[in-house]
C-alpha cells in the first residue's frame, strides 16, 4: 500500500510540475492543482498509512496521527484560493494582452 | 522611579511638538525645542544629588522577559555626565541654529528631527539593558542619517547620509550579534548585572568573537580606522546638527558604551592590543589629514576622528587611571569641538564660504568671533590654561606608564607626541589661515559679528574650557570623579587635576609638540604653500566605499540580468532544479540509518482507485491542450485523492477535499469561455523531452521522499494533541481542535489569506464589464436543474449546519461546512443564472468575510478578558431541556467565523466571475 501511495504521490508531482512547465496559462493552472494534491498528500501521509483509525477520541482502538491532517486541511482550502486567484490572474491577463503565454503577448 | 522615563521621554514628547507646530513661528519652534533641554536638565539636577553621594537611580519594567529584554534604566555617574552633554550642549545648538538656519529651510522639521535625536542619544545613555541600547542605538543611526540628509536637495547631503547609515548601520548589525553573544555568555542582558560578571566573560571561549563583533559595532559608531570615513563625508549636515552629533553626541555613543562596558571587557591584551591599536592609527591618521582640509569643517571632522582615537587609546590601555582620562577627554572634546564647529558655522554664515583658501583676515571684521575661536583651538592644540591642555598632559602621562618590553611601550608615546604636533599644527592653521593669513576681499562681501544669539552658545561653551582648564578641582572634578567611577566600577586611582605638576616628562611632550606644531605649520605654508595641497587621494575609505557599493550595485545587477530574463518558464525550470538539488544534497552524504516500519497490505479496491488516478492524470499531461476534457480528467482526479483521504483515516479531509474540488471545477468551468478553448501549439519537442526529464526527476524525488517517510518509524508530536483534545479543548474531533483550538492563531492567519485571495480576484475583476441584462441569461436554463437545486438549497443549508454543529466532536466543522453552503450556492447560481440568483438572494458576501474575520478575532481577543493568551478556548456542557446535553466551546465561535469567511470567498469569487460576459457567445 505504501508503493502505491508513493507511485500516485510521484506520479502526480511529474504530471504537475509538467504543467506548471508549458508556456499557456490554463496548463499551468492545472499543474499547480496537480502539485497541490501531490504535497497535500505528501504532508497526510506523513502521518502514517493507516486503515479505519479516525483521529477522532473514542471512535477506534488506535488513532492516525491528527497533526498532520489540520494542516493539511488549511492547505487544502487555501489552494482553492489561490487557484481561484491564478484563474482570474489568467482571464485578466488573456483579456489585457489578447494572448494566454504565461510571459503575456507572445 | 518615574522620573528617568520622563527624562527619556521628554525629548520625543518635543520632536513631536516641533513638527506640529506652525512653521512660520521659527522663534516659538526653536524656544520650544529649547525647552525639552532646559526641563531636561532641570530635572536630572534634581536627580543628580543621589547619583553625587555614590548611588544610582534604577527603573526595571519588564517587557520581553524569555527574550532577556525590559525597559531598565540607570543613572550612575557616567549616565549623569552623558545625559548633561546631551542636554547641555544639545540647548546651545538648538539657541545656534535658530539663527544658523536660512528662511527657506524647514524649521519644524529640523528640530523634530533634532529632538527626537536627543531621545535617542538619552536612551543610550539611560539604558541599562543590552538589548534596549541596541534599540536606541538603531534609533540614533536614523534619525542621524535623516539630519545629515537635512538638504535632501543637495546630492552630497544625500550620499553622506547614505554613507553614514551604510557605515553605522552595518556596525549596528555586527554590535547586535556581539550583545546577543556577550548576553548568552554572561545569562543576562541587563548591563548593570553584566558588569560584575567580568571575570566570567573574559574567560569564556566565546569572549574573542563578542568583543570583536562589539568593537565593529562601536568603532564605526565613533569613526575609528578604519570606519573613519563616513565621518567628513556626513559634514554636509547643518552646521548645528555636525557641532551636536560629532562633539558631544553620535560618535560619543561608540565610546560611551566602549566606557559603559569596560569593567567586562578589558583587562585582556585582546582588549589591549585591539583598542589601543586602532586608537593608534586613528588618533595619527586624523591628525594628519586634518592638517591639508582646505574645508573649515573638513578640518574639524578629521580633527574629530583624531580626538576620538585619542579616546579609544586610552580605554584601551586596561588602566584605571587612563579610564579617568578619557572620561575627562570626552568632556574637554564636547565643549571645545562644538564650539569650533559653530564658530565654522558663523564664519560660513557671515562670509559664504568654508574654504580656508578663500577666507583670510577676517580679524578685522570679526574680532569677537576670533577670539572665541581662539581659546576654543588653542584648547584642541593642548595649550596651558585651558581644559584642553589638562586631558591631554593626562594622556601623555599614560602613554608613558605603559609596561612590558613590547614595542607598544615606545610607539605609543611616540605616536602621541606625532599627533600632539599635528594638533598644534591644525589647530593653528584654523585659526591663522581663516582670521590673518592676507586681506579680505571686501568688494564681494564684508562680513561682521553674527547675531548676539548665535555668539551666546560659542561664549558658553569657551567659558567652560576656560573655568574648567583654570580651575578644574571646583569646576569639573565632581562629576568627573562620579562618571569615571561608574567607569572603573570600582575605588577610584589616585590622580591629580592640577595645572602644574612640575617639570615632567608629559609637559615635555607638550612642548615639544607645541613648538614642533607651530614650526610644521609656518614651515609647510611658507615653503611648500598648503593651498596648493591636492585633497583628491585615491586611497580614501570613501572611494573604497563607493568602490565596494559599485561593485555590490554590478554584481547585482549582473545576476538578475542572468536569472529574471522576463520569461517565466525559465524561472520556473531554475526553480525546480534549485528544489532539486537543495532536495538532493541530504543523501550525499550517504543514505541515514532508519528503523522500518511495518508495511500495509495491498487490496484490490486501493489499486484500482490508483489504476483510476494513474489514467486520469497521464491523460491530462496527454490532452492538457483540449481544455475542458483536461478539466474533467483533472476533477477525476481530485476524487481519487479525496477518496484516498477517506480510505486512510481522514474523514476531515475527504468532505473538504470533496467540497473544494466541486467548487474549483465550478470556477474553471466559469472561467473557461474566458480563456482560448485550446492551448496553441505546443513548443519543440526538445523542449518537451527537457520538460519531461525535469517532472520526471521530481516526480521521482517525491515518490522516492513519500516511499521512504512511509517506511521509517518515526515519532510524533500527536501524542500530546491527542490526550489534552478533550481535557482542554473540549472535543473528541482532534483535528477540528487542533484547527480551532491548538493552533487556532494559523488557522486565522490561513482565513486571513482566503479573504485576501478573494479581495484579490475582486480586485481584478471589478473593472470589467459586467453582464447586461438581456435574454442570454435566462435563455438557457437547464430546467431539471434548476428546480432541483431551488429544492435542494435548505436541505443542504440544514446538512451545513448539521457539519458545522458536529465538527468539534465528529468530521465536520467551519471549513467543510462553509465549502458546503458554498457549493450549493454556487449550484444555484449555475443552475439558475447569476441574475435569478442575485436578485432572491439579497446578501452582500464580502461582508460576511469581514464579519468571519471579526468574529474569529473577537473570539481571540475574549480571552485577554480572562488573563488567557489569545485564542485560549474555555468550553463546558449545557443542559437544555428536550434536547439534552450540549457541548459548548468558545472554540465553537471561532468555528462561526471560519465558515462566513469560507462561505464568503466562494461566493464573492464566484460571483465576480459569473457576471462577467463571455467574450465568445458560442461556449456549450
Amino acid at each position: 500500500m505504501e508503493l502505491l501511495l508513493a507511485t500516485a504521490i510521484g506520479l502526480l508531482a511529474a504530471a504537475g510540475s509538467y504543467l506548471c512547465l508549458r508556456a499557456r496559462t490554463f496548463p499551468v493552472v492545472l499543474g499547480i492543482t496537480f502539485l497541490s494534491y501531490a504535497v497535500n498528500l505528501f504532508i497526510f501521509v506523513a502521518g502514517g498509512v493507516r486503515i479505519e483509525q479516525p483521529p477522532i477520541v473514542g471512535a477506534a482502538v488506535a488513532m492516525t496521527d491528527p497533526l498532520p491532517q489540520a494542516l493539511v486541511l488549511t492547505a487544502i482550502v487555501i489552494g482553492f484560493g489561490m487557484t481561484a486567484y491564478l484563474v482570474v490572474l489568467a482571464m485578466r491577463a488573456y483579456a489585457t494582452s489578447g494572448s494566454d503565454h504565461v510571459d503575456g503577448g507572445r | 522611579m518615574p522620573l528617568l522615563f520622563a527624562l527619556l521621554l521628554l525629548p520625543f514628547c518635543g520632536s513631536i511638538v516641533s513638527a506640529l507646530l506652525h512653521e512660520r513661528n521659527r522663534t516659538a519652534i526653536a524656544w520650544s525645542a529649547a525647552m525639552v533641554p532646559i526641563a531636561g536638565l532641570a530635572l536630572l539636577w534634581w536627580l543628580s544629588g543621589h547619583v553625587f553621594d555614590g548611588d544610582a537611580w534604577l527603573v526595571r519594567v519588564p517587557w520581553i522577559e524569555p527574550l532577556g529584554l525590559n525597559l531598565s534604566l540607570r543613572l550612575d555617574g557616567l549616565s549623569l555626565l552623558f545625559v548633561g552633554l546631551i542636554f547641555g550642549i544639545g540647548l546651545l545648538v538648538i539657541v545656534y541654529g535658530r539663527y544658523y538656519l536660512a528662511p527657506e529651510d524647514s524649521f519644524g522639521r529640523f528640530y523634530a528631527l533634532l529632538l527626537a535625536f536627543m531621545g535617542a542619544m538619552v536612551g543610550i545613555a539611560l539604558s541599562d539593558n543590552l538589548l534596549l541600547t541596541l534599540v536606541f542605538w538603531e534609533l540614533t543611526s536614523l534619525t542621524s542619517f535623516l539630519l545629515i540628509g537635512y538638504w535632501s536637495g543637495r546630492p552630497d547631503a544625500r550620499q553622506g547620509a547614505r554613507m553614514a547609515l551604510a557605515v553605522t548601520g552595518m556596525g549596528g548589525l555586527a554590535l547586535l550579534a556581539g550583545a546577543l553573544l556577550l548576553g548568552n555568555i554572561a545569562g543576562t542582558f541587563e548591563i548593570s548585572e553584566l558588569l560584575r560578571k567580568g571575570e566570567l566573560i573574559r574567560t569564556h571561549p566565546h569572549y574573542a568573537a563578542a568583543l570583536l563583533l562589539i568593537l565593529v559595532g562601536t568603532f564605526s559608531k565613533s569613526a575609528q580606522f578604519p570606519f573613519h570615513f563616513w565621518l567628513p563625508n556626513a559634514m554636509a549636515a547643518p552646521t548645528p546638527a555636525s557641532a551636536y552629533l560629532h562633539s558631544a553626541t553620535m560618535v560619543k555613543a561608540g565610546i560611551f558604551l566602549l566606557a559603559r562596558l569596560w569593567p567586562a571587557l578589558s583587562g585582556t591584551e585582546l582588549w589591549f592590543y585591539l583598542v589601543t591599536g586602532t586608537g593608534l592609527i586613528t588618533l595619527l591618521l586624523g591628525a594628519y589629514t586634518a592638517l591639508f582640509r582646505h574645508d573649515l569643517k573638513g578640518l574639524l571632522a578629521y580633527s574629530t576622528i583624531s580626538h576620538l582615537g585619542l579616546i579609544v587609546l586610552l580605554l584601551g590601555l586596561n588602566s584605571k587611571l587612563a579610564a579617568v582620562a578619557a572620561v575627562f577627554h570626552v568632556i574637554n572634546h564636547a565643549t571645545f569641538k562644538a564650539s569650533l564647529f559653530m564658530a565654522a558655522g558663523i564664519i560660513d554664515h557671515e562670509t559664504g564660504s568654508r574654504d580656508m583658501r578663500k577666507l583670510a583676515g577676517l580679524w578685522r571684521y570679526m574680532p569677537w568671533t576670533g577670539a572665541l575661536a581662539m581659546v576654543a583651538a588653542a584648547s584642541m592644540a593642548g595649550v596651558p590654561l585651558l581644559n584642553g591642555f589638562l586631558s591631554k598632559e593626562m594622556f601623555f602621562a599614560e602613554t608613558l606608564e605603559l609596561e612590558g618590553t613590547h614595542a607598544f611601550t615606545w610607539v605609543v608615546p611616540l605616536v602621541a607626541t606625532v599627533a600632539g604636533v599635528f594638533s598644534v599644527a591644525y589647530s593653528t592653521r584654523f585659526i591663522h589661515d581663516v582670521f590673518f593669513n592676507g586681506e579680505w576681499d571686501t568688494s564681494e562681501r564684508v562680513p561682521h559679528e553674527p547675531p548676539r544669539w548665535m555668539r551666546i552658545p560659542v561664549e558658553v561653551l569657551v567659558a567652560v574650557c576656560l573655568l574648567v582648564g583654570v580651575a578644574p578641582s571646583i569646576t569639573v572634578a565632581p562629576i568627573l570623579a562620579v562618571a569615571a567611577q561608574s567607569v572603573i566600577g570600582g575605588a577610584l586611582p589616585e590622580y591629580s587635576l592640577a595645572i602644574w605638576h612640575g617639570f615632567t616628562w608629559p609637559l615635555v611632550m607638550s612642548i615639544f609638540a607645541a613648538v614642533l606644531g607651530l614650526a610644521l605649520y609656518f614651515g609647510a605654508q611658507r615653503y611648500y604653500n598648503l593651498h596648493l595641497f591636492d585633497t583628491r587621494s585615491p586611497w580614501t575609505g570613501a572611494r573604497f566605499y563607493q568602490a565596494l557599493i559599485r561593485g555590490l550595485m554590478r554584481f547585482a545587477r549582473r545576476f538578475t540580468q542572468a536569472t529574471v530574463t522576463g520569461s517565466l518558464q525559465r524561472q520556473v525550470v531554475l526553480l525546480v532544479a534549485v528544489a532539486l538539488a537543495a532536495g538532493w544534497l541530504p543523501f550525499v552524504a550517504g543514505v541515514p540509518d532508519r528503523a522500518i516500519a511495518v508495511y500495509t497490505p495491498l487490496n484490490v479496491i486501493a489499486l484500482m482507485g490508483w489504476l483510476v488516478l494513474a489514467i486520469a492524470s497521464v491523460a491530462v499531461v496527454a490532452m492538457h491542450r483540449q481544455r475542458l476534457n483536461a478539466l474533467i480528467l483533472t476533477g477525476a482526479v481530485g476524487l481519487m485523492v479525496a477518496l484516498a483521504f477517506a480510505y486512510f483515516s481522514a474523514p476531515d479531509l475527504a468532505l473538504t477535499q470533496l467540497a473544494v474540488e466541486v467548487a474549483t471545477i465550478l470556477l474553471m468551468l466559469l472561467a473557461l469561455p474566458f480563456l482560448p478553448a485550446s492551448s496553441a501549439p505546443e513548443s519543440s519537442t526538445s523542449r518537451r523531452l527537457r520538460d519531461g526529464v525535469i517532472a520526471a526527476a521530481v516526480g521521482i524525488g517525491m515518490g522516492g521522499a513519500a516511499w521512504w517517510m512511509m517506511t521509517s518509524q518515526g515519532d510524533s508530536v500527536s501524542a500530546e494533541h491527542i490526550a489534552r483534545s478533550v481535557a482542554e479543548g473540549g472535543g473528541t474531533n482532534v483535528v477540528n481542535v487542533i484547527l480551532v483550538d491548538f493552533r487556532g492563531f494559523d488557522t486565522f492567519g490561513e482565513i486571513t489569506v482566503l479573504a485576501v485571495a478573494a479581495l484579490g480576484v475582486f480586485a481584478l475583476l471589478a473593472g470589467q464589464p459586467g453582464a447586461t441584462p438581456d435574454a442570454t441569461d435566462e435563455a438557457f436554463r437547464p430546467v431539471m436543474l434548476a428546480l432541483l437545486a431551488r429544492v435542494l438549497l435548505p436541505l443542504a443549508l440544514l446538512v451545513s449546519v448539521h457539519i458545522f454543529l458536529r465538527g468539534h466532536n465528529l468530521p465536520g466543522g467551519g471549513f467543510v461546512a462553509g465549502l458546503a453552503t458554498g457549493v450549493m450556492l454556487a449550484m444555484l447560481y449555475v443552475a439558475n443564472g447569476a441574475r435569478w440568483t442575485a436578485r432572491r438572494l439579497r446578501f452582500d458576501f464580502q461582508q460576511a468575510i469581514a464579519a468571519g474575520l471579526v468574529i474569529a478575532a473577537a473570539t481571540g481577543i475574549g480571552a485577554w478578558y480572562f488573563d488567557k493568551p489569545f485564542l485560549t478556548s474555555a468550553h463546558g456542557i449545557l443542559h437544555v431541556p428536550l434536547i439534552g446535553e450540549l457541548h459548548l466551546a468558545t472554540a465553537a465561535l471561532f468555528d462561526l467565523g471560519v465558515y462566513l469567511v469560507v462561505v464568503g470567498v466562494i461566493m464573492v469569487i464566484l460571483e465576480q466571475l459569473g457576471r462577467l460576459v463571455p467574450l465568445r457567445a458560442s461556449v456549450r
